[in-house]
């Protein structure tokens, strides 16, 4: 780990000021994904500012009728809301899908949003790896890659992204909220956050440099019954070999996003409409263009049967 | 598949110190991108104070120091283990204002004014904690390197359920969760035992929570 | 002492204290974070610096050129040790690769530098500083494509790579029903939760090191032989190891480089290795191929048994012994086996637990499966209809003990076998549930183990040895035979482990150190209760119990014989050939059942059993631990560990525990194990045998059947994850 100074701030005003004063900056929350990074030097920052006393740890009800998630929000807590057990049941589900409850506990809402790839070959410095090291190569493609991805990839990258909570965020049309040093707030759709690899995979997510997430919001609840089947070789503890997201209403139509299958949680909306004909119909949509290896093609068939479990699940 | 010749080649415009031939390469840490800064004379360092096991501890600490190591290397507690140092086994775990978390991924200097609790904190072999106890009774310990991570989120674990916090098995998230031995397993996976102790401590963990076996 | 002939009655048959159930002497310690494992032994040197490993970045080649200018200009840097500056350094017997490389390089991570700084984190941000420059050589890091060239080993440790019996070929063709199958098993890695670490310091030309190691005389030895100095000049600490299962019965580089590290800082030098360096930095049980041919009569008798295992090794390594069992588990006239080695530059093999019969029943134990499916004969009764109660290939020899047909027909009784339903038919909701079985089988070793006891005026016993205790109970099961053999309460005893001053045991290794230590502690209190039946002027017929020392009508408290000066007894127990005349094996029978998601195919174990024969059980408690522990194992063999092999970089890519998947606690339902009553007089006095690596043996094959019966679908490649099973599974509704 490289050595870096240190400051503590209270308000994201300070956060995005002291990031923009500071060259080599990064923001520590949770600390769960960073200090994991930083202790093999894939991340070098050279100073770390503390936001995770910002008072950004509330979770209120929207004018609209949803629920604002405030960025420090721990992991645990989201999921613990009688509000979001009660009208978000598939973040919850996702949410307790995810790490272990050690992890959760200080785990961010914003940091799980940020958090990198497990990629192993991103986690072993000494190979290639276009996202650690653009242009070093990629080392999945042809190595082992039985977890990577089979959809958005590029021929510089095959990561997934491993967020659980990300993926129940993207079925229920979260939204981003930011601050910069400029103190300009935006709001970003949860389709729009992340970046495909293409030639750039160390760019993952549309956050400029020093921009601060401060909040997640849900639009007004959408009722339905919420399945998260996370699939994995062994029943806790680990990241997604594939994971299905979906909310089913009465009428058998729903939404469906899915994680461990590309750089991004993954939905497509089009294909959702197939959802009162069955599994294989959604699948087909969603994994549409879909490029694989010898390792990682069981992948197509596990998200449609896994799909299939969970449509008969929702009827019960 | 590429061969790793044909890694090298590519990798030969970001390569320190140029390779004189194709079998030739340069493998410095390619984790940065940016190009690593001189090192300072001496790492910076902040003050930190917290209170350890209901006693007051004032530290100043290389600011790259894991709470896990300021415990162990700095105060000589322990009794808290180091297994991976990423996060992947629990064995580090401890709990701080009432709630377990992994010691090795949190800097020491982010826990001011916080209450942690180790091991050591919960009980001594004179004095042992129940749950302590209950480990023994039922051999829920092998080697023994995971056993204080264990106990500590047992502790919290059984905290957790009577505050209501859902799991991945719980069935119903109206309502309130219950001790059960699924919903131990699942919330006590975090904390990895190689020798494979799980059954017993399911069972000492039942045994301290009241549960019918 | 010498044990060469059967034991008749002794003190340990009196089971007052032995083989009672009793919690563990050091759980105490254990449980509130007092056991003070290697890297945490801060009182034990002043001014202890930090040393850090730096790996290689490749599997095989050379180091072109080295520059420690930024490294040593960083911070708090003390020393750095390579192989450059670290003068000459043999390689230890036990070692394949060097533990510190360079310029040569054998195996990715092999060790290359240690840099000491006054900090952990000082060191760990030097290592990275540390720049090298590397020529990468050719290797060959794929088992299957290595096995045309993999050649007949030499024998090791007394296993030759072959075996014929009979005719095989002939008694093969001729066979009505017949097997040929080929399995896979991957590379393992221990992962125990304790890294390699040491604490080392040197007082002139003497080394201490407090280190994690199962073996302290052999690694003593191999110490003065790689730094070349007497061994007399080397001690070793270890009281505490968390966790080895075979990962520590060598000397790695930790203890090697922190010694290097602590002469060139001129000051004490605590080295732990990096989770992430550990996988290719130190040693894994080795991938398997394995052929098995089993030919049968129509009625399920076997005439034909052939095994075939190739696995690969750095040069001058050795084979997985992956057929050993074969040769004994079950009857029939015609049989061979041939074990061949290939020359893989992957890290380097080496045993962990049970080495040669987990992976080896692995892939025979589904194989009797696969012939019992074939014959319409039960699994459990294929395997009784074979029993042998005599060593197949020299059928003159008996097996001192074998009860492999009570173990197999307890648990069946016990585990419902009955019930067991056809492939693919029985179902609970969404899950497919099938039920497996499996042969365990371990051969029992014994060692020579010596100790010393000392009894105080107090009247406590003292046992020192310098064997160790990973996890097995061995503090517990020495201090339960001192106390019987000695009439004391538990709490009379304390037990010193794990320091090369002590006398030198069997060592923690091939479930060999119950049986062995404890009857090293038997011979040590043999003497002992000679000189004080002497010392009292007691008849030598003198009972020990209660404390105190009974002759006719003369009661004298124990401690009195210590009343002017404390009584010391040393003795060593050695082995006559009893385990050539008799085949001294342990035995059980593992039943398992699992739940197949029918949609995602999905395992998950719901019940596990283990019905053990292993002699006599010196404690029941732990030795369950011991059971239970190895069929967690057994079940992540079969479920999910497997070092994926990078075949063009050379080297394990999941290597840290986030990428190898052991088994968590959702994993493992409750475990139910039985003893059956045994005890062995042809193994030593305490007539016990090992039980710690037969718990693991069988296991995965038991889950692999089990996925079978509940699927319909055979997967002969470990480990059994859903991507193999998923174009089998039934068709969704």
């Amino acid at each position: 780990m490289k050595s870096f100074t240190y400051e503590r701030v209270d308000s994201a005003a300070a956060a995005t000021a002291a990031f923009a004063r500071t060259p080599g900056a990064r923001f520590i929350a949770g600390g769960t994904n960073l200090l994991d990074l930083m202790k093999l030097e894939i991340e070098t920052p050279s100073h770390l500012v503390d936001v995770s006393r910002l008072a950004l740890d509330k979770i209120e009800a929207t004018a609209e009728g949803g629920l604002r998630i405030g960025a420090m929000v721990r992991n645990t807590d989201l999921a613990s809301d009688a509000r979001v057990r009660r009208d978000y049941g598939l973040l919850t589900r996702a949410l307790v899908a995810g790490a272990s409850g050690q992890l959760r506990n200080k785990a961010t809402t914003a940091g799980n949003l940020l958090q990198r790839t497990r990629c192993p070959y991103f986690y072993d410095t000494n190979q290639p790896c276009n996202k650690r090291q653009p242009g070093s190569g990629c080392a999945a493609i042809g190595g082992f890659n039985r977890l990577h991805a089979v959809v958005g990839a590029s021929d510089a990258c095959i990561a997934t992204h491993p967020s659980d909570m990300a993926v129940a965020m993207r079925a229920l049309d979260a939204t981003i909220e930011t601050v910069d040093a400029a103190g300009k707030v935006r709001a970003i759709p949860i389709a729009d956050f992340y970046r495909a690899p293409g030639k750039t995979p160390h760019l993952e997510t549309v956050l400029a440099p020093g921009e601060l997430i401060t909040a997640v919001t849900l639009p007004k609840p959408v009722g339905g019954t919420h399945i998260y089947h996370k699939v994995r070789d062994r029943a806790s503890y680990a990241f997604a070999l594939i994971a299905v997201g979906a909310i089913v209403q009465r009428d058998g139509t729903g939404r469906v996003a899915l994680g461990g299958v590309g750089y991004k949680p993954w939905r497509v909306e089009a294909a959702e409409a197939a959802l009162p004909r069955g599994a294989k119909a959604v699948a087909d949509g969603l994994l549409a263009g879909a490029k694989t290896t010898h390792e990682n093609a069981y992948k197509l068939p596990l998200v449609e049967r896994t799909l299939a479990g969970v449509v008969a699940q929702a009827k019960g | 598949m590429q061969t790793p010749e044909e890694f090298e080649l590519s990798r030969r415009g970001v390569l320190v110190g140029g390779a004189a031939s194709v079998a030739t390469v340069t493998l410095v840490p390619i984790g940065t991108a940016t190009a690593a800064t001189p090192p300072a004379k001496s790492p910076p360092t902040a003050k930190v104070a917290f209170e350890v096991n209901g006693t007051k501890r004032e530290l100043e600490l290389d600011t790259r120091t894991s709470l896990l190591d300021a415990l162990r290397e700095h105060l000589h507690l322990t009794g808290t283990k180091k297994g991976c140092d990423h996060g992947q086994c629990g064995a580090c775990t401890v709990i701080v204002d009432g709630r377990r978390i992994n010691s090795c991924l949190t800097l020491a200097v982010m826990h001011e004014g916080e209450k942690i609790t180790t091991i050591e904190g919960l009980g001594t072999p004179d004095k042992m904690h129940a749950m302590q106890d209950a480990f023994v009774t039922h051999d829920g310990y092998q080697c023994g390197y995971c056993t204080p991570g264990q106990i500590c989120s047992a502790v919290a674990v059984l905290d957790e359920i009577r505050a209501g916090v859902p799991s991945h098995v719980t069935a119903d998230l109206a309502a309130a969760p219950t001790v059960t031995k699924v919903e131990l397993r699942e919330r006590m996976s975090g904390n990895i035992c190689r020798c494979g102790a799980y059954s017993n401590i399911i069972d000492a963990i039942t045994d301290v929570a009241g549960v019918k076996a | 002492m010498k044990f060469d002939t059967p034991a008749t009655s002794n003190p340990i048959d009196q089971m007052k204290i032995v083989g009672k159930p009793t919690n563990r002497i050091d759980g105490p310690l254990k449980t509130t974070g007092t056991a003070p494992y290697a890297y945490e032994r801060h009182d034990v040197a002043a001014n202890q610096a930090y040393g850090y490993v730096v790996g290689s970045a490749i599997a095989k080649g050379r180091i072109a050129s080295m520059n420690l200018d930024e490294a040593r200009a960083a911070p708090g840097v003390i020393a750095i040790v390579t192989a450059d500056n670290a003068g000459k350094l043999a390689k230890g017997n036990f070692n394949t690769a060097k533990l510190l490389g360079g310029p040569d390089i054998e195996h990715y991570h092999q060790a290359i530098a240690l840099v000491v700084a006054d900090s952990f984190e000082q060191a760990r941000a030097a290592a990275s500083l540390v720049r090298v420059e590397y020529a990468r050589g050719k290797g060959a890091y794929d088992l299957a494509a290595a096995i045309d060239t993999a050649i007949k080993p030499q024998a090791s440790f007394g296993t030759e790579p072959d075996s014929a019996v009979g005719n095989f070929a002939a008694a093969f063709a001729a066979a009505p029903v017949q097997l040929d199958a080929r399995y896979t098993t991957p590379d393992h890695s221990h992962a125990m939760m304790e890294p390699h670490a040491t604490i080392a310091a040197w007082e002139g030309d003497k080394l201490t090191v407090w280190t994690s190691n199962q073996m302290i005389a052999w690694s003593v030895g191999d110490m003065a032989k790689t730094l070349g100095i007497p061994k007399e000049n080397i001690r070793f600490d270890s009281p505490y190891i968390g966790g080895g299962f075979g990962g520590k019965l060598f000397n790695r580089a930790d203890v090697l480089l922190a010694a290097l590290g602590a002469k060139a800082a001129k000051r004490p030098v605590k080295v732990a290795l990096p989770r992430p360096l550990m996988i290719n930095n130190t040693t894994h049980r080795p991938a398997t191929i394995q052929r098995i041919r089993l030919g049968a009569t129509a009625d399920g008798k076997l005439t034909a048994i052939g095994h075939e295992s190739w696995s690969g090794d750095l040069p001058g390594g050795g084979p997985e012994t992956a057929v050993a069992q074969t040769r004994l588990l079950y009857a029939g006239e015609n049989r061979m086996t041939a074990m061949r080695l290939a020359v893989l530059d992957l890290p380097e093999g080496n045993a962990m637990r049970a080495p040669g019969e987990a992976p080896g029943l692995m892939a025979l134990e589904i194989a009797v499966d696969e012939l019992a499916e074939k014959l319409g004969i039960d699994p459990v009764a294929l395997r009784v209809l074979n029993d042998t109660q005599v060593d197949p290939e020299k059928p003159s020899r008996s097996f001192s003990q074998r009860q492999l047909n009570k173990c197999l027909e307890t648990g069946a009784d016990k585990f419902g076998w009955s019930k067991r339903a056809k492939p693919g038919v029985a179902r609970d909701g969404r899950w497919l549930v099938g039920m497996g079985v499996a042969a365990a089988f371990r051969n029992n070793l014994n060692a020579p183990s010596a100790a010393r006891v000392r009894l105080a005026k107090s009247g406590v016993v003292t046992v020192e040895t310098d064997m160790t205790d990973i996890g097995t109970g061995t503090y517990t099961i020495i201090a339960q035979t001192a106390a019987e053999m000695m009439g004391v309460p538990l709490d009379k005893v304390v037990v010193k482990l794990g320091d090369s001053a002590f006398p030198v045991s069997a060592g923690s290794g091939g479930q060999w150190g119950a049986n062995s230590s404890t009857a090293g502690v038997y011979a040590a209190c043999v003497k002992l209760r000679e000189a004080v039946v002497q010392k009292l002027g007691l008849a030598s017929d003198a009972v020990f119990a209660d404390g105190k020392v009974k002759a006719g009508r003369r009661s004298v408290a124990l401690g009195d014989a210590a009343a002017d000066g404390e009584l010391v007894a040393e003795d060593r127990m050695e082995y006559g050939d009893l385990a050539e005349k008799s085949q001294q094996s342990t035995f059980g029978a593992h039943f398992v059942e699992v739940g197949v998601d029918a949609m995602t195919g999905e395992i998950r174990v719901r019940r596990m059993l283990a019905v053990c024969a292993a002699g006599r059980i010196l404690n029941p408690k732990a030795a369950r631990s011991q059971v239970i522990g190895a069929m967690t194992m057994g079940a992540g063999a079969a479920l999910m560990e497997e070092l994926a092999v990078d075949k063009r970089f050379g080297f394990f890519v999941n290597h840290d525990l986030a990428g190898y998947e052991v088994p968590v606690h959702a994993d493992i339902p409750h475990q139910d194990v039985i003893f059956l009553d045994e005890a062995d007089p042809t193994t030593s006095p305490m007539k016990a045998k090992g039980v710690g690596e037969l718990g693991i043996c069988g296991v995965a094959a038991a889950v692999a059947n089990a996925v079978y019966n509940a699927t319909g679908v055979r997967v002969r490649n470990y480990p059994i994850t859903l991507d193999k099973l998923l174009g089998k599974l039934p068709d969704m509704v």
